[in-house]
């Protein structure tokens, strides 16, 4: 019988079966930001053991740094310059790479790690942060992980892990115009729930699949976690190998040539099996946006907020009611809602082809009267792009904030928040209750829509706009 | 890591599905490098009337004199979603709870839980219903057992219900054991294997910063 990508992946990455559905994997990157990293650092150090592999681990700031012009160690988080300064300080004494503000290489740990091709099809890699699925979209297996596991990959270059279920996501056919990557991730999530892939590594396959580009992939990829899979990953075709080629940590000369053939065997074979099969069709995914507190409480743009009834089989009654209450909303409510702020940012949608797409829709135009409208390129090296091509003018020419490299106000950390009760479209991952403040109200969708939303004042679909 | 065996202790219901590691810990609670001093941000967001405030909100479960030394906690559905911060593992062992009994976990979380001693037990959703009425009575007298070494679940009226978790899962919370220790003992193994693996993957291992 044929094997998975996954199937091979985990072959050639086992180091030793422990028995009951478990593998000792070897780990090829361990990356670390300053949120849990200088503790993962500090509590290896104090516990005696060293690094195995210090060249294969790379350590950036993009959490609770601040974003604002002019930034240094000091933020706008409580306490949050000791993170900053402890992960430093523990990433010297490691002997790691580090990617530290001023660095053109800083950002966001899943936008950077594609822009150096740290990640490489084919590579395991883990994080300790929960988005670190985005990298499969390279074809690497790459994970989530807490800190605990992040020192064990530190002290020992492998993990324990319990061997997950295989799920495959074929999704056919063309996306509409208008359509992007992020709705495609909304729509499968909106279907599947925030539950739907638990236990299981997906893989994403199809020609829609196949006719994006790598940014689009990690955006898709990204929000495998909101289903609760242990990750998600795309098979690594030219398109990967054409964005890697020539990247600062890429292989070169006749080491890419070998490794770009190994990379071409790293495919599920035709004839393997998956635990669980679902397939979607590109031409119905509409503009998406989320209503409710869970990734899963999404809906087409332009249609209500749906009754109890509708969405019975993934929420409780407890859940939906909670949800509205929260959103201050109700059922049949229509979702062209007025917005107080609009943000575009985060390990989704942040890196310089989501900038230009939103810029493209802003361009001449300006946010309405009101709306406080941020952006936040994913690493300091998409700012720069982004400023050599213009996009920062247009963002600030339209009323946006421009802003440094991070992750911002994908969350709250106890700096800024966009208030209580502040409805807010985001091109962000998680609406979980006071995610992006106390009681702030998140509507996720994608950079287009958020861009189009800001100008209109209301959610609207970017079409409307004679977009 | 304390060893877990078999624990019968008073249960906590916070039963809202989907209930996020920011909820468990929120980000502004997480104020020092470390992984102690988080017992007091545990669901800071519902305990405590204002935030970053320390008055308690009386109608949150966890300051109810009801649920007083409670070990053990019931949850909804992907208990554990979200970031993938263990300070919510350790923000729950350090305020006393060594197991939770929901009906899913996310799975990062619940790999966190296994390494701080805390037992994640996954029940049907109408399984952790029936123990948390059972509980509601009175929960100081009416207390759940969790069975490490049976893999069972005794409700206060004596209603068992077996559960599963992986052996290795298992062993680690039973025998109280560090990972790395585990691992390490293997590192002649690891070693070989790497050498082997540069052989076929050189690309993984021929890093340098071309810049």
């Amino acid at each position: 019988m044929g094997r998975t990508l996954f199937d091979k992946l985990w072959q050639e990455h086992l180091v030793a079966d422990l028995g009951n559905g478990t593998g000792l994997l070897l780990i090829d990157r361990v990356l670390l930001h300053e949120r849990t990293g200088g503790v993962a650092l500090n509590s290896l150090a104090e516990s005696g053991h060293g690094i195995v592999a210090p060249a294969q681990v790379f350590a950036t700031m993009d959490h609770v740094v601040d974003t604002f012009p002019g930034r240094d160690d000091r933020t706008t988080m409580p306490t949050g310059t000791a993170f900053i300064q402890a992960t430093r300080n523990a990433a010297l004494a490691a002997g790691i790479t580090l990617f530290d503000l001023g660095d053109l290489r800083q950002g966001i740990v899943h936008v950077i790690s594609p822009e150096q091709a740290l990640v490489l099809p084919g590579a395991t890699l883990v994080c300790p942060d929960s988005h670190t699925c985005s990298q499969g979209a390279l074809g690497a297996l790459a994970w989530g992980i807490g800190s605990t596991e992040a020192e064990h990959a530190l002290a020992t270059a492998t993990l324990r892990v319990k061997r997950p279920k295989t799920m495959r996501i074929t999704v056919e056919g063309v996306l509409r115009e208008g359509v992007t990557p992020k709705d495609m991730a909304l729509h499968i999530l909106q279907r599947l729930g925030s539950s739907g892939a638990k236990g299981h590594m997906i893989e994403y396959t199809g020609a829609a699949v196949a006719a994006l580009d790598v940014e689009e992939r990690l955006t898709l990829c990204n929000m495998a976690t909101e289903m609760s899979a242990f990750s998600a990953i795309i098979a690594a075709d030219d398109t990967v190998f054409a964005y890697l080629k020539g990247r600062p940590y890429a292989p070169e000369d006749a080491l890419w040539d070998d490794a770009v053939k190994y990379w071409r065997t790293l495919r599920s074979d035709d004839d393997a099996q998956f635990d669980a099969e679902y397939s979607f069709d590109a031409d119905q995914v509409r503009p998406m946006v989320t209503w409710g507190v869970s990734p899963q409480q999404a809906t087409a743009l332009g249609a209500r907020v749906p009754a109890f009834e509708e969405v019975a089989g993934r929420d409780s009654r407890e859940a939906y009611d909670r949800a509205l209450a929260y959103m201050d909303l109700s059922a049949g409510d229509g979702l062209d809602l007025p917005i107080d702020a609009a943000f575009i940012g985060s390990c989704t949608n942040s890196r310089l082809s989501d900038l230009r797409r939103a810029a493209a829709i802003l361009n001449g135009r300006k946010v309405a009267p009101g709306v406080k409208a941020i952006v936040v390129p994913g690493s300091s090296s998409v700012k720069r792009q982004a400023e050599a091509e213009g996009l920062d003018r247009i963002f600030i020419e339209a009323g946006f904030e421009w802003r440094e490299a991070g992750c911002s106000m994908c969350f709250f950390a106890g700096g800024e928040s966009f208030g209580p009760r502040q409805r807010v479209i985001t091109s962000t991952n998680r609406n979980f209750e006071s995610r992006q403040g106390p009681e702030t109200r998140s509507h996720l969708a994608s950079p287009e829509t958020v861009a189009a939303s800001a100008i209109a004042g209301h959610i609207v679909d970017p079409s409307m706009l004679g977009c | 890591m304390e060893k877990f065996a078999s624990l019968t202790a008073v249960a906590l219901p916070l039963m809202r599905e989907n209930i996020d590691t920011d909820a468990i810990i929120p980000s502004r609670e997480m104020k020092s490098v470390s992984k102690r001093g988080l017992a007091e941000g545990l669901f800071a967001g519902w305990r405590y009337t204002e935030v970053g405030g320390r008055e308690l909100n009386p109608t949150f479960v966890l300051n109810d004199a009801a649920f007083e030394g409670a070990k053990i906690l019931l949850g909804g559905g992907n208990f554990g979603c979200g970031s993938s911060r263990e300070h919510a593992a350790w923000a729950l062992a350090e305020y006393g709870f060594r197991a939770i009994i929901a009906p899913s976990f996310n799975p990062i979380f619940r790999g966190n839980c296994v390494r701080n001693g805390i037992v994640p037990v996954e029940m049907p959703a109408d399984e952790v219903r029936h123990i948390a009425e059972e509980v509601a009575s009175d929960p100081q007298r009416c207390r759940v057992t969790v069975d490490l070494v049976g893999c069972v679940v005794t409700s206060p009226q004596g209603n068992q219900y077996s559960f599963v978790i992986e052996e290795e899962a298992r062993h680690m919370l039973r025998e109280g054991l560090d990972a790395i220790g585990l691992t390490l003992a293997r590192a002649p193994e690891i070693d070989a294997f790497r050498v082997r693996d540069k052989a076929l993957r050189p690309w993984i291992y021929a890093q340098g910063d071309k810049q």
